[in-house]
C-alpha cells in the first residue's frame, strides 16, 4: 500500500506511482490475458474458433494503468487525512443522526402509503423492503444478538409459506387464525434444527444450518403430494380485511366502507400488515434485550464457557435464539405466500438466505436501524440499478466492499447497553478508555 | 480444624489418553476456609478445577459439595451449569473469560441469570412489563451495584467490561462469580498479573469474601505472597500427585514441596527422589 512508504515526504512522486501503476498493469495483465485476450466461439461449422481480442485487452491493461497512476499519485496525499476525517465525520453523523433516524424511519414508514399511493411499483418495493427487514429482524436475534451464523434461514420462511399456504387451502382457516400456527411450525423447525447443532460452533454451525436450508428446499421438491413439487401451490387465499376481501364484490372492504373499489386498497393494507409484523418483531426484540434471555444470548455470544461457568443453560438458550427467530421468519414466510398468492420451491433458494445475512451484517450485527437500513439500501439499490441489469450484482458487490473497508461491524456498529445504571451523567468520567 | 467440610474430594483420577493429569487425589475443603492447591506449572491443579466445576468429568473418584444448610451435592455427576446453578459453585478463569462487548453491570446482571429469569416468568411476565419482574430486576441491579462498589469499579458500570484494565478485569470476574452467591468460590490464578498494589488489594477483597458472606475458597495460585499470607489450609500438586497437605507453615517447610519447587541438585536426585517417595 501507498501509505506504508513515507507519507507525504514529496508531494508527486511520479516514478513510485510509475513503478506502481506499471505493476498493478502487469497483475491486470495477468489476469485478463486469457479472460479477455483470447475467446473460443462456435464456428460456421460447429467447430471451436479462437480468436484473439488484445485490442481490448490492450485498453483494458492500459485503463488499469492510467487509473492505478492518478491514484496513486493523488491517494498518496489525500489518502490518510481521508482516512482519518471519513470515519470520523460518518461515525459523527451516525451518532448525530442516531436518536432521531428510528422515528423518522418509523414516521416515513407509516407515510410510505400516503405518499406514493398512486405509484403501485413504489408501494411493491416498500412491501418488499419492510418484508426483508422483517426476516432480517428475525435473523438478528439467532446471528446478530446471539452470535450463532445461520446460513440457512431461508427454511423457516419457507416452512412458515407451505404452513399458512396448506392450512389455509386445506382446511379453508384465516388469515389471522394460519399466521400463528405457520410461526409455530417455523419455531418447531427452528427447534428441530436447534438439537442436532448445540454442540456446533461458527464455521461448523453455518455448514450444518446451510444443509437444513437445503434439506428443507429438496422436501419441497420432491414431497409432490403435499407440497406441488416444483409447481409449488398456487391459489393461496388473499388476505380479508377482517372478513372484508378485497374485492368489488358488495360485501367487499371497498363496498363496506362507501369507497370506489381499487386494486390499490389491498396493496396498501398488505403494506400496513407487514410493517406492523415487522414493527412487532422489532418491539419483541428490543423487549428482550432487556429481559434476561436476551443477555443471555449476548452473553452466549461473547463466551460460551463463561456462560456456563455461570449457571446458564446453554443448550435451552440456544434453542430458544433458534425457535424465536424462526417463528419471526415464519410469520414473514405466511405473509410472503398471502401477497404473492403463489408459493414454490424456487423462492426459497440459498441466496435468499445469503441476502438476509448480507442484510444483518451489512446493518451492523444486533442492531434494529442497522437491519432496517441496510434492508432499505441494498433493495433499493438494487431497484436503482435495474436498467444496468448484468452491472448490478458488480456494483452491488462493490459497495459492499467499500462498506466493509469503511465500517467493517456494520452500518450501526454502536451496540446500545440494554440497561445503565446512570451514573455518567451525574459524574462524567475522566479516565474513560476506548474499546480494544 | 474443626469446621465443617464443604468439598470432600475422594479418589479423583483424571486420564486424557495415556496422560493422567490427576491421579488418585483426595483433599477436604472446610467451610469459611480458604483452600490453595499449589504446585509447579502442568501438576494438574486446573484439571482438578475443571473437574470440581464439571467442565470434565473425573476418570474416576467423588467430588462430594456439602452446603452448610445440609444440602448435599455429587457434582461428579452433575453438568456444568447445574454445579453452578443448584450446587452453587462459581468459578473464574485463569484467562479472564468476561463478557467483554457488555457492560460490567450487564456481566453482574447475566451472572444472575437464573433468578432473574424465574422472576421474569421464563420471559413471559417479563415481556409484558410485570411489576414483579420489574423488583426482581432492581434487585438484581441493587446487587450488581454492590459488587460494583466492593471492587471499586462502581463510576465504569456502564463501560463495556473489555475496556477495563487487566487488573480491573480480574476483580470483575471474581465479582460476577459472586453474584451467583456460591457457596464455593474457585479462584483459577486470580493474581496472575497483578501488580503488588494490586495483589494486596485482591488479598483484602478475598478475605472479606469470606469473612462477611461466608464463602468458602478454593484458589489456585502462583504467587506465594498471596497464597501464604490468606490460606488456611495448602495442597501441593505435582505431576497430578498429592505431595503436601497441611498449613501454610507445614507446607512451607516441607521437604518434597521444597525439592518440587527449587529442584535439587544432581548428586541429591536419589536421596530426593527416596524423600518424595519414589
Amino acid at each position: 500500500m501507498p501509505r506504508d512508504s513515507e507519507p507525504s515526504t514529496k508531494l508527486l512522486d511520479v516514478p513510485a506511482a510509475l513503478r506502481e501503476a506499471a505493476l498493478a498493469a502487469l497483475v491486470a495483465f495477468g489476469l485478463f490475458v486469457l479472460m479477455i485476450g483470447i475467446r473460443t466461439e462456435q464456428g460456421p461449422t460447429g467447430a471451436l474458433v479462437l480468436s484473439t481480442r488484445f485490442g481490448l485487452l490492450a485498453v483494458m491493461v492500459a485503463a488499469v494503468f492510467v487509473g492505478r497512476f492518478l491514484r496513486a499519485l493523488t491517494w498518496r496525499r489525500t489518502n490518510a487525512a481521508l482516512e482519518r476525517i471519513l470515519p470520523d465525520f460518518v461515525t459523527a453523523i451516525a451518532s448525530g443522526v442516531a436518536p432521531y433516524a428510528a422515528a423518522a424511519f418509523l414516521v416515513f414508514a407509516l407515510l410510505v402509503p400516503v405518499l406514493f399511493y398512486s405509484n403501485r411499483y413504489l408501494l411493491d418495493l416498500a412491501i418488499l423492503i419492510v418484508t426483508y427487514t422483517m426476516l432480517g429482524f428475525g435473523l438478528n436475534i439467532v446471528v446478530g444478538l446471539a452470535g450463532l451464523l445461520d446460513l440457512g434461514y431461508v427454511a423457516f420462511y419457507a416452512v412458515g409459506a407451505y404452513s399458512y399456504a396448506l392450512i389455509a387451502q386445506d382446511f379453508g382457516l384465516s388469515f389471522w387464525i394460519c399466521l400463528p400456527l405457520a410461526g409455530v411450525l417455523a419455531a418447531f423447525a427452528g427447534l428441530l434444527l436447534g438439537f442436532p447443532v448445540l454442540r456446533l460452533r461458527g464455521d461448523y454451525l453455518a455448514i450444518v444450518t446451510l444443509g437444513f436450508g437445503e434439506i428443507i428446499r429438496l422436501i419441497l421438491l420432491n414431497w409432490q403430494d403435499l407440497t406441488g413439487g416444483p409447481n409449488g401451490i398456487s391459489g393461496v387465499p388473499r388476505p380479508s380485511f377482517f372478513g372484508l376481501p378485497f374485492t368489488a364484490a358488495d360485501h367487499g372492504f371497498a363496498a363496506t366502507f362507501g369507497l370506489e373499489y381499487s386494486p390499490t386498497h389491498r396493496i396498501v393494507f398488505l403494506y400496513y400488515l407487514i410493517l406492523a409484523l415487522a414493527l412487532t418483531t422489532n418491539w419483541v426484540t428490543l423487549r428482550l434485550r432487556r429481559l434476561p434471555i436476551g443477555r443471555a444470548w449476548e452473553a452466549l455470544r461473547e463466551d460460551e464457557i463463561a456462560c456456563r461457568a455461570l449457571g446458564i443453560n446453554t443448550t435451552t438458550t440456544k434453542l430458544t435464539a433458534f425457535a424465536m427467530g424462526a417463528m419471526f421468519g415464519g410469520f414473514a414466510g405466511a405473509f410472503f405466500a398471502t401477497r404473492q398468492g403463489f408459493i414454490s420451491p424456487e423462492s426459497f433458494t440459498f441466496s435468499e438466505s445469503a441476502f438476509v445475512l448480507a442484510i444483518v451484517v451489512l446493518g451492523g450485527m444486533g442492531s434494529q436501524l442497522g437491519v432496517a437500513t441496510a434492508a432499505t439500501v441494498m433493495l433499493g439499490a438494487f431497484e436503482l440499478f435495474r436498467e444496468f441489469e448484468q452491472y448490478r450484482m458488480l456494483v452491488f458487490g462493490a459497495a459492499m466492499v467499500v462498506v466493509m473497508i469503511y465500517r467493517p461491524r456494520g452500518l450501526v456498529s454502536r451496540r446500545t447497553p440494554s440497561i445503565l445504571l446512570g451514573q455518567r451523567a451525574a459524574a462524567a468520567d475522566p479516565h474513560v478508555e476506548a474499546p480494544q | 480444624m474443626n469446621k465443617p467440610v464443604i468439598l470432600n474430594v475422594e479418589h479423583v483420577t483424571m486420564r486424557f489418553g495415556g496422560l493422567v493429569a490427576v491421579s488418585d487425589l483426595s483433599f477436604l475443603a472446610r467451610q469459611g476456609e480458604i483452600t490453595a492447591l499449589i504446585g509447579p506449572n502442568g501438576a494438574g491443579k486446573t484439571t482438578m478445577f475443571n473437574c470440581i466445576t464439571g467442565f470434565y468429568k473425573p476418570t474416576v473418584g467423588r467430588l462430594k459439595l456439602r452446603h452448610p444448610d445440609g444440602a448435599r451435592y455429587l457434582l461428579e455427576r452433575m453438568p456444568e451449569f447445574r454445579i453452578a446453578r443448584q450446587a452453587r459453585v462459581a468459578r473464574t478463569f485463569q484467562n479472564v473469560r468476561l463478557f467483554a462487548g457488555m457492560t460490567l453491570l450487564e456481566n453482574l446482571l447475566v451472572a444472575q441469570h437464573n433468578t432473574l429469569m424465574l422472576a421474569s416468568g421464563f420471559t413471559l411476565l417479563g415481556l409484558f412489563g410485570s411489576p414483579h419482574y420489574a423488583r426482581a430486576e432492581a434487585g438484581g441491579i441493587g446487587k450488581a451495584r454492590y459488587w460494583l462498589d466492593r471492587i471499586g469499579l462502581a463510576e465504569r458500570a456502564d463501560d463495556v467490561a473489555g475496556a477495563l484494565p487487566y487488573g480491573a478485569q480480574r476483580r470483575l470476574e471474581i465479582a460476577r462469580a459472586m453474584c451467583i452467591d456460591p457457596v464455593l468460590l474457585c479462584l483459577d490464578e486470580p493474581a496472575a498479573g497483578l501488580n503488588n498494589r494490586e495483589s494486596a488489594a485482591l488479598n483484602e477483597l478475598l478475605l472479606a469474601i469470606r469473612h462477611e458472606h461466608g464463602t468458602s475458597i478454593l484458589l489456585i495460585e502462583h504467587d506465594m505472597g498471596v497464597v501464604m499470607e490468606i490460606s488456611d489450609h495448602i495442597i501441593v500438586l505435582d505431576y497430578g500427585l498429592k505431595i503436601a497437605d497441611g498449613t501454610p507453615v507445614e507446607v512451607r517447610n516441607d521437604q518434597k514441596v521444597i525439592a518440587a519447587y527449587l529442584g535439587v541438585a544432581d548428586d541429591e536426585v536419589g536421596q530426593a527422589g527416596a524423600e518424595v517417595g519414589l
